[in-house]
């Protein structure tokens, strides 16, 4: 035992070593990753516009979900919401700081609400407010926004019809890669070009491709037959979302194709030996022997090419940017928060979306265990 | 190989292969035809070009700050990959090589980072940059790039440093030499493959990445090619140029195109080996 405190006296040496060379890269990594995640957090709480990002103030979750006057309302210089009930033609004023709501339409006899617990009431006969607070107020915050349940619905969609026509796509594509023929290696390169083409680069490609008048994809699609006259597909609303899947797909097939070429290398060969002595059909085989030993490699390809379409943006952002039909969660958060310049409801966006996609991974990495348990 | 069987094959694979090399070159194909045509030309279409005409790769240069733009991307590109790899390599010796309390945890919360959707740190990333005074500077680009490409370097080089036998290590302590010169002199010749293919792969991302670079440079001047390629436009808001588009698309994608071609067995395995995102 004599040699135990020289032993663990080196060892002590080696962790500090560790923890010393792991410093600079953790150091970048917090700053570059974990401080713009928090703060990113903390923004959405926050009323914050891209030129007041230092004077920002706490407004809870109101760019979440809140329950009162419309935004757009609000008068910085007041401090006040100016409000009309249109079909009542009254005016109203909500006094921020004390939350007292006047009806001003008639000036000599202002009617005042006072904010209660229950909801707003008359100062003078104490009577519930509520019809009136119902016409006003509205729901707003990214949950209450259309919009945004439009981009979760685009994006899952997305995601979906992509993540499986580059499933059976690259399955295809990696069986071809896997058999010996002449030409092989230039298969290969073939299919690594889409992966090596930058997505805006794609994204413009195809633009120019989809062109109503000059592009290719009708005068090809007319020759064929296929359709009657030339379409409009990225500037059709019911056209932009198949536009865009048929890039990502072109895009992304390569990924899968090559993840699933790898499974494929390593599978024993002794099973096709034996089915083909049995004299089992190929495609019999490719079901019973190959897509079962391949699943495991399949399952990790998916889930990270669905991570990585969740947060889609270049290829909507260039090849559709002005159709709702295809916007994403990375699309309207980025909106709200540069283009409109509104960081706090843009970032609670954000943070909507890193919240969904951390459930989405810690979800499917718990489904992984489960399944690696039970076989 | 006994998926592979018999050399000869059916006229039907044959369709198919072609079927596969047509679908996924076409589009680059197209590029470049469209490329060489003038803009009467591309009118119509026409699956050759006509005559050659250089015309679109010359005009990409004028009007806009291209050239310059090439440069930026490159220069951020390379800043991107040393300092990735440096920080990499030594984070990647101590996951790889020491056993410590906390390594798995670590080596988890790398990989999470590489989950991050890049937006849900855009707002944070927009307020550090400017803090910084590094906003439309090449500078905060990079920076802000350490987060797509830091996660993957580290994790690939220390699935490479664990295979490594324990031997060439013990022998280096045998003869003093400190963590540092081990890394350098001992592991370093030995990883050189890995560190190429990681090194091209953190290259690629630095050089097609858009998102940031849209929103954290204002001027000509500081664009890199992809937001440059997107904001090309023509005289009027409905006629883009796009046989400038074209040849500008070209233009930074052959070398792209030639750098995979050269390394497509390092970039396969490295893509296969840690299951990085493409």
């Amino acid at each position: 035992m004599a040699a135990a405190p020289a032993a663990s006296a080196h060892t002590r040496v080696r962790v500090r070593t560790a923890w010393l060379f792991l410093a600079p890269m953790l150091v970048v990594l917090s700053l570059v990753a974990g401080w713009p995640l928090l703060r990113t957090i903390s923004l959405s709480l926050t009323d914050a516009t891209l030129n007041t990002l230092d004077e920002a103030r706490f407004v809870g979750v109101r760019n979440y979900l809140s329950y009162g006057p419309p935004l757009d309302a609000y008068d910085p210089d007041d401090k006040a919401y100016y409000l009309y009930d249109e079909g009542a033609d009254r005016f109203y004023v909500l006094d921020e700081a004390t939350g007292r709501l006047t009806d001003e339409t008639d000036p000599d006899a202002l009617i005042v609400y006072e904010r209660q617990p229950g909801g707003y009431v008359d100062t003078a006969t104490g009577a519930s407010a509520d019809a009136v607070t119902d016409r006003l107020f509205v729901w707003s915050g990214v949950l209450a926004d259309a919009r945004w349940w439009r981009a979760v619905w685009n994006t899952l969609f997305l995601t979906v019809v992509s993540v499986s026509l580059e499933v059976v796509l690259g399955v295809v594509i990696a069986l071809a890669l896997h058999t010996q023929f002449k030409g092989r290696g230039l298969l290969r390169a073939a299919v690594l070009i889409p992966w090596a083409i930058p997505t805006v680069v794609s994204a413009k490609m195809w633009h120019w491709m989809y062109h109503d008048n000059f592009g290719v994809a009708n005068e090809i699609l007319l020759g064929l037959g296929l359709i009657s006259e030339r379409l409009a597909w990225t500037a059709d609303p019911d056209l932009a979302m198949a536009a865009v899947i048929f890039v990502d797909v072109w895009k992304t097939t390569p990924f899968m194709a090559l993840l699933v070429l790898a499974a494929l290398q390593m599978l024993p060969t002794e099973c096709y030996e034996a089915a083909k002595i049995d004299g089992i059909h190929p495609i019999a085989v490719f079901f019973r022997v190959t897509l079962p030993l391949i699943w495991p490699a399949l399952l990790v390809a998916v889930i990270f090419r669905a991570l990585d379409a969740l947060r889609i943006f270049d290829l909507i952002y260039v090849l559709t940017p002005n159709t709702d039909q295809t916007m994403t969660m990375s699309v309207y958060a980025r909106q709200h928060l540069i283009d409109f310049q509104n960081v706090g409801f843009g970032s609670a966006a954000s943070t909507t979306l890193f919240f969904i996609i951390a459930l989405a991974t810690i979800l499917t990495l718990m489904v992984g265990r489960f399944k690696a348990e039970a076989d | 190989m006994a998926a592979s069987g018999t050399p000869h094959r059916g006229l039907a694979f044959y369709l198919l292969i072609a079927g596969i090399v047509l679908y996924t070159v076409f589009p680059f194909y197209w590029a470049i035809n469209s490329s060489l045509q003038t803009s009467q030309e591309l009118f119509s279409v026409t699956w050759f070009p006509p005559s050659f005409h250089f015309e679109n790769y010359a005009g990409v240069f004028q009007g806009q700050p291209f050239g310059r733009n090439i440069f930026n991307s490159l220069i951020v590109a390379v800043a991107t990959v040393g300092v990735s790899l440096l920080l990499a390599l030594t984070a990647s010796f101590a996951l790889g090589r020491i056993r410590f309390r906390g390594r798995t945890v670590l080596l988890l919360a790398v990989l999470s980072v590489s989950m991050f959707p890049q937006v849900a740190v855009l707002g944070g990333m927009f307020e550090l940059i400017r803090a910084l005074g590094v906003y439309n500077s090449l500078f905060g680009l990079m920076l802000s790039y350490m987060i797509l490409t830091l996660p993957f370097t580290v994790w690939v080089l220390t699935t490479f440093m664990r295979e490594l036998p324990k031997e060439l290590e013990e022998a280096a302590i045998m003869d003093g030499a400190s963590p540092w010169v081990m890394i350098t002199q001992v592991f370093m010749p030995l990883l050189w493959p890995a560190l190429v293919t990681t090194g091209l792969l953190a290259f690629i991302v630095a050089w097609n990445e858009f998102l940031f670079a849209l929103t954290f440079t204002l001027s000509d001047t500081q664009r890199t090619v992809p937001v440059a390629i997107a904001g090309f436009s023509g005289a009027s808001q409905f006629e883009l140029p796009w046989g400038n588009i074209m040849a500008a698309s070209v233009i930074v994608t052959v070398p792209l195109i030639g750098l995979v071609l050269i390394f497509q067995r390092r970039i396969v395995s490295g893509l296969t080996a840690g299951a990085v995102k493409g």
